[in-house]
C-alpha cells in the first residue's frame, strides 16, 4: 500500500478511536451533573407528583449504562434519538443548527483565512517597520479583548448607532441568500478579530523562520521581488505549522463560539447545547458533545495529513 | 408639523416633557400657544387602535427545548407564546376583576362549592372546530388527571367532579373555594380542542393569533386568526416573538428597533433605557417577591424569636434602592402586598431594627454560631448581593450570617425547598388565597417554609367559603398577620415588572397581572 495511504487509514483508525473514548467521557460526565431531568423540565412550580410521573415517563429510573449502550447503538446507525425535554427528533433539530454554526463559520473562515495569511505576509514584507507594528498591535489588542465586549461594543456603534447592520443574527429558512449574510455580518465581524491575531502571527512566525535559510538568500540574489521570495519560496515551506493552527481556528469556529451565539441570538449549536444542558437533557448533551468531537478530531486529523503532505519527504519516500 | 414638534408632542404623550416645556418649545418654533395646544390633545388621543402591521415582541425565557404543551409553560417567552394562540375561561384583570374570556357568565351556588360556566357561543378553533363545554372540560381533565405534569396541578386537584349539560360547565369541589374563577384564570388553563388530549402540543386554540413558525429558543411567528370571536383586540396583521435571552441583546434590539417591546429590563439599565429616544420603560409593581426563606421545623430556625431576629436585621428599604434601584417595594414578611384584592393596608409595616433584633436574638438563646444562608443568583437576580446586604445589616444587630454560595445550576432542585435558610423568588398568585394555599398552608406541596399553623390552616379555608368580600377581609388580615409574626418568610421586596417600548406602540397599558400586559400586549397594542 502507498505510505500516505496507509497513513490516512491509520489516522482515521485513531480519529474513531479517539471519538468513542470521547463518547465516554461526554457520557460520565453528563452523569454527575447536579440535579435531575424531571426537576429541570418542571422548573421551580413542579409538584411531587407532576416529578414522578415525568421521571417515569422519560425512563430515567434505568441504570445508566443501558441507557448509553442503547443511544451509542442508535447513534452509529445515525438515529440520535429524541430530545427528552420536548419530544424532538434530535438528529433533525440538530441538523438544522449544525447548518447555521457551518455557515456562520464558513463565512467567518472565508474572511478570516485569506485576510489573516495576506496580513502576516505583509507583516513579513514589512518587518519591523510602521505596518508589520500596526497589524500586530490591532489584531493582537482584539484577541485581547473577550470576544462579548467586542461584541457588545460592535452592536453599539454599529447595529444601534449607525445602524449598519442588525444586532440580532436570527437567521431562518425563509431568509433570502442576502438577508442572511446581512444577518450575520457582526457576528462574523467578532468571530474575525477573535481568531484573526493567532493566525496572522503564526504565518509572520513561520515565514520568519524559513527567510533565514540559505534558499531564500539565493532567490534574493537572483533579483526576485520581495513579496515574490515570500510567496514563492518561503510560504510554501511554511505551510505545515499555518495549516495547523488554521485548522485550529476552524474547529474553534466551529465548537467554541456559544458566547457569540448568545450574544447576537444565533440559532447555532452552541445555544442548542447551553440549552439542553441546563435542563439535563442528556441524549441530546451527548450528541452534541459527539459532533463538537468529531469536528475537532477531524479538522486536527486533515491539519496532520496535510502538513505531511506539504513535506515532500514524507511524499516521495525512499 | 414638523418633525420637531411631533416628536415633542409624542415625549409629552409619554409624560417625558411637562406641558409647559412643550408650549415653550413649540413657540420658540413660531408656534401659537392655542395651535400647540390643539397638536398636544391630537398627540395624547391620536390612539385608536391602527390595524395591521408586523409587532415584534423581544422576549428572554426561552429555550430550544420548550414544548408548545400549555401544561409544561414555565418560563417568560413560552408564556408569551401561549397568550398569542389560547384563550382561558377567564382573566384576571389590572384592577382585579374577572374579565370574561370564553366564558360568558358565572354562578355559584352559595357554599361556594358548585360553580356553573356559561361557555360563550360560535367560538371558533383554528382548525375550523367550534368551541364548546366539552372542550372545556377535557381540558381541566387533562390537567388534573394522574398522569399529568402540567403546572396548575396544584390548581385543579380540589375538583371532585366535571358535568356539561347543554352550554353549561359545572364544576364541583371537595372543598369550598369562593375563588374558583381566578384559579382557571391561570395562563396554563388555555381550552384545547377536546382539552388537548390528541396532541398537546398542537398549538391549535382559539387565541387572537395561529402559530405559524414554531422554533423554540430562538423565534415564533403568528398571524392573525380572521375568526376570532373578540374583534376588539388582535390588531397587528402578524406577530412575531424573538427569544432573546442576553439582557443587552434585548435592549440592542429594542434600541435599533429590530423589536417593539421587549421584556425583563434590568433595574440597574431601566433610567438610562427610558432616556433613550423613542423607547419608553414600562413598570408596574406586580405580586413577585424576593425573599429569604427559613424552615420553620429546623434548627435553629423553629425558634421563634430567632426569625424574628433575623425579619428585624434586615434593611428592607435598603434593599429595593440598591438591588432594585427603587423599580419595586418593600415586602412585609408576608407574601401579600397592595397589588392584590382585599390586602389590608393597616398591618404595620416592619422595619429595620438592629436594637430589638439584638433582644430577639439574644432571648433566642442561639449559641452564636454563624447562621448559614445559601444563595445564588439563580433564585432572583442581584441575590448574592442582596445577602451580602444582609449579612452587613445582620452583623451591625450582633448576628452572624455566613453567606453559602450554590451553583445556578441545580438550584431549584438542590437548594430551594430542600435546606432550611435559603434565598428564593415567588412569582405570586391573582387572589390570597392562591398565594397562601400554594405555599403556606401545613400540607402543601410547596411549604417551602414549613410552616405548620393550625390557626392558619383553619382561617384559610373559611375565608375559601366566604363569599362576603368586608369579612374575607378581615380573616385575610388575620392571616397576614400570623404569617408576618410566626412564618418563616422573610420577604424584604416585591419586584417591579419592568417592560421597554417603542414609541411606534399604542396601547401599551401596564399591568401588575404580568410582565407586558400580563403577556397580552402583543392582541391589545398596534403599531401607530
Amino acid at each position: 500500500m502507498h505510505p500516505v495511504l496507509k497513513l490516512i487509514a491509520q489516522r482515521l483508525a485513531l480519529g474513531i478511536l479517539l471519538l468513542l473514548a470521547a463518547s465516554l467521557l461526554i457520557f460520565a460526565g453528563t452523569q454527575i451533573l447536579p440535579g435531575d431531568v424531571a426537576q429541570s423540565i418542571l422548573g421551580q412550580s413542579a409538584t411531587p407528583e407532576a416529578l414522578a410521573n415525568l421521571r417515569a415517563e422519560l425512563g430515567l429510573n434505568e441504570p445508566a449504562m443501558s441507557r448509553y449502550f442503547s443511544w451509542l447503538a442508535g447513534a452509529i446507525q445515525g438515529d440520535l434519538g429524541t430530545a427528552l425535554t420536548n419530544g424532538q427528533d434530535i438528529t433533525k433539530s440538530l441538523g438544522g443548527r449544525l447548518k447555521n454554526t457551518l455557515f456562520l463559520a464558513f463565512w467567518a473562515a472565508v474572511v478570516a483565512v485569506p485576510l489573516a495569511i495576506f496580513l502576516g505576509l505583509l507583516a513579513v514584507r514589512f518587518r519591523e517597520r510602521w505596518p508589520d507594528k500596526l497589524i500586530s498591535a490591532v489584531t493582537l489588542a482584539s484577541i485581547s479583548v473577550p470576544e462579548f465586549l467586542i461584541g457588545y461594543v460592535l452592536m453599539y456603534i454599529v447595529g444601534v448607532k449607525l445602524g449598519w447592520a442588525p444586532t440580532v443574527a436570527t437567521v431562518y429558512d425563509s431568509m433570502s441568500f442576502l438577508e442572511k449574510l446581512n444577518a450575520i455580518a457582526l457576528p462574523v465581524a467578532v468571530l474575525t478579530m477573535v481568531v484573526l491575531a493567532h493566525m496572522m502571527r503564526m504565518t509572520r512566525a513561520a515565514i520568519l523562520n524559513v527567510m533565514q535559510s540559505a534558499y531564500i538568500e539565493t532567490a534574493e540574489l537572483k533579483g526576485l521581488s520581495s513579496f515574490q521570495v515570500i510567496y514563492r519560496h518561503a510560504f510554501p515551506n511554511a505551510i505545515a505549522p499555518v495549516v495547523n493552527v488554521v485548522m485550529l481556528n476552524l474547529a474553534y469556529l466551529v465548537v467554541g463560539v456559544v458566547v457569540v451565539e448568545v450574544v447576537f441570538v444565533y440559532p447555532g449549536m452552541g445555544q442548542y447545547l447551553v440549552d439542553h444542558v441546563s435542563k439535563r437533557d442528556v441524549p441530546v448533551v451527548q450528541a452534541c458533545g459527539l459532533i463538537f468531537a468529531a469536528v475537532y478530531i477531524g479538522l486536527n486529523m486533515v491539519a496532520d495529513i496535510v502538513s505531511i503532505l506539504a513535506n515532500p519527504r514524507l511524499r516521495h519516500p525512499k | 408639523m414638523s418633525k420637531e414638534l411631533e416628536y415633542l408632542s409624542k415625549r409629552v404623550a409619554a409624560n417625558k416633557l411637562s406641558r409647559r416645556d412643550f408650549l415653550g418649545r413649540a413657540s420658540a418654533l413660531g408656534v401659537s400657544a392655542a395651535a400647540a395646544n390643539t397638536m398636544l390633545s391630537g398627540a395624547a388621543h391620536a390612539a385608536g387602535p391602527v390595524k395591521g402591521g408586523t409587532l415584534k415582541i423581544g422576549m428572554n425565557g426561552g429555550a430550544s427545548t420548550d414544548t408548545l404543551d400549555p401544561g409544561l409553560v414555565a418560563s417568560q417567552a413560552t408564556k408569551g407564546v401561549l397568550r398569542h394562540w389560547g384563550d382561558t375561561l377567564v382573566n384576571a384583570s389590572p384592577t382585579g376583576e374577572l374579565d370574561m374570556r370564553l366564558a360568558e357568565s358565572i354562578e355559584s351556588s352559595p357554599d361556594a362549592k358548585v360553580w356553573h360556566f356559561n361557555m360563550r357561543q360560535g367560538v371558533e378553533f383554528h382548525n375550523g372546530k367550534t368551541m364548546t363545554a366539552e372542550d372545556a372540560m377535557k381540558t381541566i381533565e387533562r390537567h388534573s388527571n394522574e398522569e399529568s405534569k402540567s403546572g396548575a396541578l396544584g390548581i385543579v386537584k380540589g375538583i371532585e367532579s366535571m358535568s356539561v349539560s347543554g352550554n353549561t360547565l359545572s364544576v364541583t369541589l371537595d372543598t369550598p373555594n369562593a375563588d374558583l374563577p381566578y384559579l382557571l384564570a391561570d395562563y396554563h388553563l388555555v381550552i384545547q380542542p377536546n382539552g388537548g388530549m390528541d396532541d398537546p402540543n398542537a398549538g391549535i386554540g382559539t387565541g387572537p393569533y395561529t402559530v405559524e413558525v414554531n422554533e423554540p429558543g430562538v423565534r415564533y411567528g403568528f398571524k392573525k386568526f380572521a375568526n376570532h370571536w373578540d374583534e376588539s383586540i388582535g390588531h397587528a396583521a402578524e406577530t412575531e416573538l424573538l427569544v432573546l435571552n442576553d439582557a443587552t441583546a434585548r435592549m440592542a434590539a429594542l434600541q435599533s428597533g429590530q423589536v417593539h417591546m421587549v421584556n425583563s429590563v434590568e433595574p440597574k439599565v431601566a433610567s438610562l433605557l427610558d432616556r433613550a429616544p423613542g423607547i419608553s420603560v414600562k413598570n408596574v409593581s406586580g405580586r413577585g417577591h424576593y425573599v429569604f426563606i427559613m424552615h420553620t421545623d429546623t434548627a435553629p430556625f423553629d425558634n421563634k424569636d430567632l426569625r424574628l431576629a433575623l425579619k428585624y436585621a434586615i434593611n428592607r428599604q435598603e434593599m429595593v434602592d440598591k438591588i432594585l434601584k427603587g423599580y419595586g417595594g418593600v415586602g412585609n414578611d408576608m407574601p401579600i402586598n397592595a397589588s392584590y384584592p382585599l390586602f389590608d393596608e393597616t398591618i404595620p409595616q416592619r422595619e429595620y431594627d438592629p436594637e430589638k433584633a439584638a433582644e430577639h436574638y439574644k432571648a433566642s438563646g442561639h449559641d452564636g454560631s454563624p447562621i448559614i444562608l445559601r444563595v445564588a443568583d439563580a433564585a432572583f437576580p442581584g441575590a448574592v448581593d442582596a445577602a451580602q446586604l444582609f449579612q452587613q445589616s445582620a452583623a451591625a444587630a450582633g448576628i452572624p450570617l455566613e453567606i453559602k454560595r450554590e451553583p445556578n445550576d441545580g438550584y431549584w432542585s438542590e437548594v430551594w425547598n430542600k435546606q432550611p435558610f435559603c434565598a428564593s423568588y415567588w412569582g405570586g398568585r391573582p387572589v390570597q388565597d392562591q398565594m397562601y394555599s400554594t405555599a403556606y398552608l401545613s400540607t402543601a406541596d410547596w411549604n417551602d417554609t414549613r410552616f405548620n399553623n393550625p390557626e392558619f390552616d383553619s382561617l384559610l379555608s373559611q375565608a375559601k367559603a366566604e363569599l362576603d368580600p368586608a369579612k374575607r377581609k378581615a380573616l385575610y388580615s388575620q392571616m397576614g398577620h400570623i404569617v408576618r409574626d410566626e412564618g418563616g418568610l422573610i420577604c424584604p421586596m416585591f419586584n417591579d415588572f419592568v417592560d421597554a417600548v417603542s414609541d411606534k406602540v399604542g396601547g401599551f397599558e401596564p399591568d401588575p397581572n404580568g410582565e407586558l400586559m400580563d403577556n397580552i400586549a402583543s392582541s391589545r397594542c398596534w403599531l401607530a
